[in-house]
Parts: structure tokens; sequence; C-alpha cells
């Protein structure tokens, strides 16, 4: 999992001062942070934080109100074949007319006009992508019947087939049982690892991440603090982003991030499930 | 051969020029109606279809008052209501209901008003019914080649914008990230619809016209799991339909009350309500992994 960022490449991900106003309210303050080439990172913080809003910043669907983006040391263009994404929430009815392997299919050439006409190497492709995924058994069924997991297997194919350098997740992890929720992290961090590809993947919680994680950029209130697990999940660093005071403790090998005492009211700021 | 399918063929139903016609028309209609609605019914947009079609009525009964073909009338006012519901606030599911059931009312007023001239105006009841229930055995051959154009059109864009149609449709956002012109392509779609809807509207009328839009579409969508293959389905279901419509309606001048002939809607509105009900009383709710389906074989 640990890989030397090369001197000679620039970040894949520079975020200058970003600040986010949305129908007159701020959503993100000043947020900066870097990712390097082949990085796994964890965006994570609880609901209403701010991490699909710094997603769609990243990716261009909204515009910060000041600040910059960088992608692959260069301003990002609209459709930047760099970037691989996969949306929070995404509704697959089970009536819709496509298989997963159209669904991964589109990934390749979903943005093109005209009548798909696809070569063998790209079906080629496509079989191959299905495969590292741990799609196969199920790739000429309907999306839309699938397993929450198994859509998610079926969407980072979609995401990963344009070989961007940067992959964009946005809780993947969610409505997913342990099993599989260790499933999709394992076969992320395999797949990035492999293709030298860096990872950002929002959570609410750090735990199934943990094992994997090169960086964690924490999200509170549309404030972030960026570094390391050990540098940013320490109870003084946390306390300072929430603004007030939070305990992180550890309990059999998992971080749990709670509400100081004088705020004990303010469970919506753990950002840990009971199990 | 014509001894036996005498009484299906009624005499003349192959040399009457009006029947040329309107088996044409009424083929090439329903081949526009099966592609543009399997998006339609993809998209969950079978209240807008249906609302351009009452939307439309106001043009299709103006053109009637100006002395031009309703076509004519049909395609220009639904453009607009399209243009208008973009403007709106199509995008979004919400806005997107909000945004049609305004554009509807304010039709409607004017469609009752025209309406109501069209009967004054001539003292009778025709313009209204040839409107609200079509007209494909009184078509001006001349429009042959207007409706072949319009034909074209609407195929055309959503054949050719057919992936990034089909990727906004599944979720913007992965489209707007893919790099795809999600507003534009979705204007393009709702001029497709908005033609499609005219021409459904001037073959078999106003009110039936989201029938041959959204039934043959629906039933195609829970037969296979491929779009293509949906547009397919629901473009030949919707000729069968059509056609059989037509031969039914043209031996209903035999029938009874009156001799009179029965409306070619009532007929092609009724099958296609029967082909989607045997559809979905044969599959069921149910898609299994295995689920037998068309289409299953390799991409
Ligand atoms: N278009 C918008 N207009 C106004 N406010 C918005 C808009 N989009 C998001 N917000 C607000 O911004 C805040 C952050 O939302 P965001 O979706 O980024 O949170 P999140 O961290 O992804 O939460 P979750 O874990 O629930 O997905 C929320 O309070 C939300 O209400
Ligand atoms: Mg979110």
């Amino acid at each position: 999992m640990e890989f030397q960022a090369d001197a000679d490449l620039p970040p894949i991900l520079t975020v200058e001062g970003v600040n986010v106003w949305l129908s007159g309210r701020q959503i993100l303050h000043d947020v900066n942070f870097r990712i390097e080439a082949g990085e796994f990172t964890g965006l994570i913080g609880s609901n209403g934080a701010g991490k699909t809003t710094l997603l769609r910043v990243i990716l261009g669907l909204e515009s910060p109100t000041s600040g910059r983006v960088l992608v692959g040391g260069r301003p990002r263009s609209p459709r930047n074949p760099l970037i691989g994404y996969v949306p929070q929430k995404i509704l697959l009815d089970p009536d819709m007319p496509l298989r997963a392997r159209d669904l991964v299919a589109l990934g390749l050439d979903g943005h093109r006009f005209g009548l798909p006409r696809r070569s063998t190497a790209q079906k080629v492709l496509i079989d191959e992508m299905i495969d590292a995924v741990d799609a196969t058994s199920f790739a000429d069924a309907r999306v839309g019947i699938l397993s929450g997991g198994e859509q998610q297997r079926v969407l980072i194919a979609h995401a990963l087939i344009s070989r961007p350098r940067l992959l964009l997740l946005d809780e993947p992890l969610a409505n997913l049982d342990i099993r599989s929720e260790q499933e999709v992290v394992e076969l992320v961090a395999r797949i990035a690892s492999e293709q030298q590809i860096a990872v950002l993947i929002s959570a609410h919680d750090m735990n199934p991440l943990l094992p994997v994680m090169d960086r964690v950029i924490y999200v509170a209130a549309g404030r972030v603090a960026s570094g390391t697990t050990e540098e940013v999940v320490t109870t003084e660093a946390l306390s300072e982003l929430y603004g007030h005071h939070v305990d992180v403790v550890q309990i059999n090998e998992r971080i749990l991030v709670v509400a100081g005492r004088e705020t004990a009211a303010h469970h919506d700021h753990s950002d840990s499930r009971a199990e | 051969m014509a001894g036996s399918l005498a009484p299906v063929f009624e005499p003349g139903f192959f040399s009457s020029s009006p029947v040329h016609v309107a088996l044409i028309v009424g083929g090439v209609v329903a081949i526009v109606s099966g592609v543009v609605g399997t998006f339609t019914v993809m998209r969950g947009q079978a209240f807008a279809g249906h609302s351009l079609a009452d939307i439309g009525t106001a043009g299709g009964s103006a053109a009637f008052l100006v002395g031009v073909s309703p076509l004519y009338g049909f395609v220009t006012m639904n453009l607009i209501a399209a243009g208008a519901m973009e403007l709106i606030g199509i995008r979004r599911p919400r806005g997107r209901d909000l945004a049609t059931g305004i554009v509807l009312g304010a039709a409607l007023g004017l469609a009752a008003l025209f309406l109501y001239l069209d009967t004054t105006h001539s003292s009778t009841t025709g313009a209204t019914i040839n409107v609200l229930f079509g007209s494909i055995f009184e078509f001006p051959s001349s429009l042959v080649p207007v409706i072949a154009t319009f034909s074209v059109v609407a195929t055309g864009i959503v054949l050719l914008s057919y992936r990034p149609l089909l990727l906004s449709s599944l979720s913007p956002d992965l489209a707007a990230a893919r790099g795809v012109p999600v507003r534009l392509v979705g204007i393009g779609y709702l001029v497709s619809l908005a033609v499609a809807v005219s021409l459904s509207a001037v073959t078999i009328g106003a009110i039936l016209s989201t029938a041959l839009l959204i039934g043959p579409a629906a039933a195609a969508l829970r037969i296979t799991k491929r779009a293509p293959l949906a547009m397919a389905i629901a473009a030949a279901a919707g000729v069968a339909a059509t056609w059989l419509g037509i031969l039914l309606a043209y031996d209903s001048y035999d029938w009874a009350p009156g001799h009179r002939g029965w409306p070619v809607s009532f007929f092609v509105v009724t099958l296609v309500f029967a082909f989607y009900l045997v559809i979905h009383m044969s599959i069921g709710r149910s898609h299994g992994h295995g689920h037998p389906s068309v289409g299953t074989g390799a991409a």
C-alpha cells in the first residue's frame, strides 16, 4: 500500500483555499490539501459535513466561490479523463434495460455521440474490467436487480475502465454489511496499488479504511484537517477542528470519536457506529 | 388466399389511397413513438409526454382557425412548451413535474378557447374530433414528406445521442463527470419528445397519443434488458398495433351501429393495452438473475 511519490510528478490533486457558498450558506471553509499520485486517502466526516460538496467541487460539478483546484498540476477541465467518479446516490431502477456489462461499457464511451460500435479490443477490456471487480458472474444481469455491494463493484468498474489517475468514491460503503464493506475496500485498494491510481474515498466511519488508508482528510462542518491518521485523528487535532472538545478513543482496534462531556448532547458529531 | 382472408381484408383495403397514406404515416409514427418512448419511460417522463399531447391541443386547434394542418400547430406548440418546461426547470424530477403542470394549465386554457372557436367558426365538431381523436384516414398525402422529415429528426436525435442520453438518464452527475453536456442532451431529447408526441397526436389524436408513446415502450422494457432491443420491440409492437388498428377501423364501416366506422385510435390504443397486459401477465413483476428473457446473448 505504501507508495513513494515521485519527486518529478506534481500532486495528482491540489485543493487551495477553497471556499464554497451554496444558497447563501458557507458549506466549505478555506479547504487546503494535496493528494500525491497513487495515495489512498479517506475523506471522513459525519452527515452534512461537506464531503459530497467537496468531491463535486473537485469534479467541477460545483464551482468554488474562491480558491482553486488543480488536477495533475493543471486547472481541471470540464471533462477530466484523469478522474473516475462514483456518486453517492444513484438509483438504478430494476426495470432499467441495462446490464452490468453495459454500465461498465458506458464508462469507456458514454460521453460519445453516434451509434455505439465497440471493437473487439474494447470488448476484451470490458470483460477484463468486469473480472477485475469480481463481477463476471452477474455481468449479464440487469444492474437494477443487483445487491448494493454488487452495484458498487459495477460502478467502480465503470469509473476505472477509462484508466483515471484519481478515483473519487462517494460513500461506497454506505448500506453495505461488514463483509461487503471489507470486500469493496480490499478490491479498491488492490486495483489502486496495481494500477497506481490515487483514491479519495468518503465515509462517515474511518474504521473499515484504517488498514489501507495512507492519509486522512477529516471534515467537520465544512472545515478540513488532513495528514496521516496519527496526526489527524487525535483528541487535540479533532477538538480544534470541531471547535469543541471531542475524545478519540481506541477500543478493540477500532477508533471512535465521541463528543466530549461538555457537549454530550451532540451525538451527531460522532463519526462512529455502535456495533 | 384472397378467398379465405376476404372477411378480414375488406374489398378495397389495399387499393384505397387514404388507406395507403394511413398505413405509411401510422407505421412511421409508431416507429418514432417506440424509439423516443423507450427513453420517455426510462427517464420517468410519461407525465411530461402526456402533458405535451394535451398542450399541443392548443396548437392543433389554433391551426384549424388559420387554415393550416394541425400537424404544424402541434409541433409549434409542443416545441414552445418543451422550451418553457426546460426554462422553468425540467432537470430536477420534482421541478420537472411542477414545470410540466404549470405549462399544462396555461395551455389547456388556450386549447379550450380554440376548440370552442373551431366549433362555432365551422358550425361542426369536425375540427375538435380531428384534434382530439386523430384523422389518419383524412391525412393529405402531400404531408407525407413532412411527416417523414420530422420522424427522421426525432429518431435521429435520440439515436445519435444514445449513449450520453442513457448515461444522463441513469445519473446526471455520473454523466456530467464524464463530460456529457447533460443539459444540451436533455434539451435535444425534449425536442424529440415534442415532435414524437405531435406526430402521434395527428395520427391517433391528442387524447390517446400517450398510449402509443408509453404503452409499447413500457411493455418492451419488461421483455428485454437491453435498451436498443427495447426500442426495436417497442417500434415493432407499435407498428403492428397501428396497422391492425387501421385494418379493423376500415372493416368497422360494416359494423353496427350505423355503418359509419369506429375510430382508428380506439383500436390502436386497445391493441397496445392488450399487448402490455399480455406481457405484464406472462412476465410478472420479478426479474431474477437467471430469468429467461430476450437478449441474454453477448454484446
Ligand atoms: N445545493 C445546495 N444548496 C444548499 N445547501 C447545500 C447544497 N448542497 C449541499 N448543501 C448543504 O451542504 C452541507 C454539506 O452537504 P454534503 O452533501 O456535502 O454533506 P456530506 O458530508 O456529503 O453528508 P452525507 O454524509 O450525509 O452524504 C449540508 O448541510 C447540505 O444541506
Ligand atoms: Mg454525501
